[in-house]
């Protein structure tokens, strides 16, 4: 067994473990947390497959931004945990039937006697930019074949924001607050009221 | 030397974990997305393979747009659950069905 083959056991025994404590285990909380994990261990792999770019925007963008978002929401929201693991047992032993059902059916079609031509492909064929590195080639590509997609994504990303903050958005009555254009429209003689007075003599 | 149907059958393995996710956890809908993303992640995890094993910067780019999607979806999805949840002090899926035909 080389070193590539023992890591790549290692990382997929990892993102598989931590996928299934994602789906099985109690609190939100820390199946987000192992979600986390599984995605560290998917950028690993993807490392390994010299798809360096993707790995780091993996681990930024997706593990920095997107998990802290939903560690976020499932520590806002406080629930009733009992109530929303009911029917979970009465439902395990179908699912993990589906489960290694589909597993072996796409194991199946996808096991190494139909890929195996592929690889003599693969062994043959020239690196498509051999003195380039993954991220300038992405780069390459990103910014001339596929310009209207990456524009369209962008658009994608700013309806996403624009939806997000519109939904959260709320205005509450009981918050106090300064109108800057009332401040500045206020007289003297709203505020301050001189009373005329007579003098009294000394008792 | 990886082959391509390990990968492929580790992605077929991370993908039905996802779908099970979805039966076990009908109720709670954070999990429910959590387990979208893990659906989303063997997806990805099968474009990065091909791109790798076929010499073609092409399955990159997609993988690229997914993320974007996904994170786009995530996004929106967390806050609707945000705005069901103040609304309805829940996030059971069994309760919301006022829409019921």
């Amino acid at each position: 067994m080389t070193f590539e083959t023992a890591v790549f056991y290692l990382f997929s025994a990892i993102l598989l473990a931590s996928a299934a404590m994602v789906v099985t285990i109690r609190n939100p909380v820390k199946s987000v947390l192992f979600l986390v994990l599984a995605f560290v261990s998917a950028a690993c792999l993807w490392i390994l497959l010299h798809a360096e770019f993707l790995a780091i925007v993996l681990v930024l963008v997706y593990v920095g931004a997107v998990m802290v978002l939903f560690l976020f929401v499932v520590m806002m929201i406080d629930v009733n945990l009992a109530v929303l693991r009911q029917g979970f047992t009465e439902y395990l032993p179908v699912g993990a039937v589906v489960a290694v059902l589909m597993v072996v059916e796409i194991a199946l079609v996808v096991g190494p006697r139909q890929f195996a031509p592929m690889q003599v492909i693969a062994a043959m064929a020239p690196a498509a930019h051999p003195h380039v590195s993954n991220t300038r080639a992405l780069g390459l590509l990103l910014y001339t074949t596929y310009v209207y997609p990456f524009e369209i994504a962008a658009a994608i990303l700013l309806v996403a924001i624009i939806a997000a903050i519109a939904l959260t958005m709320r205005r509450r009555p009981d918050t106090k607050y300064q109108d800057p254009a009332r401040q500045v429209e206020v007289r003297a003689r709203d505020r301050v009221r001189l009373v005329k007075m007579p003098s009294e003599p000394k008792t | 030397m990886v082959s391509l149907s390990q990968y492929l059958i580790l992605a077929a393995a991370l993908f039905s974990i996802g779908v099970v996710g979805v039966f076990l956890n009908r109720k709670n809908l954070v999990v429910l997305l959590m387990a979208i993303e893990l659906i989303l992640l063997a997806v990805n995890l099968n474009f990065v393979a091909f791109s790798h094993f076929l010499w073609g910067m092409s399955g990159q780019v997609f993988v690229f747009f997914v993320l974007t999607v996904a994170a786009a979806e995530s996004a929106i999805g967390l806050a609707i659950l945000i705005v069901l949840f103040r609304n309805r002090r829940t996030i059971n899926v069994d309760d919301f069905d006022t829409l019921k035909g």
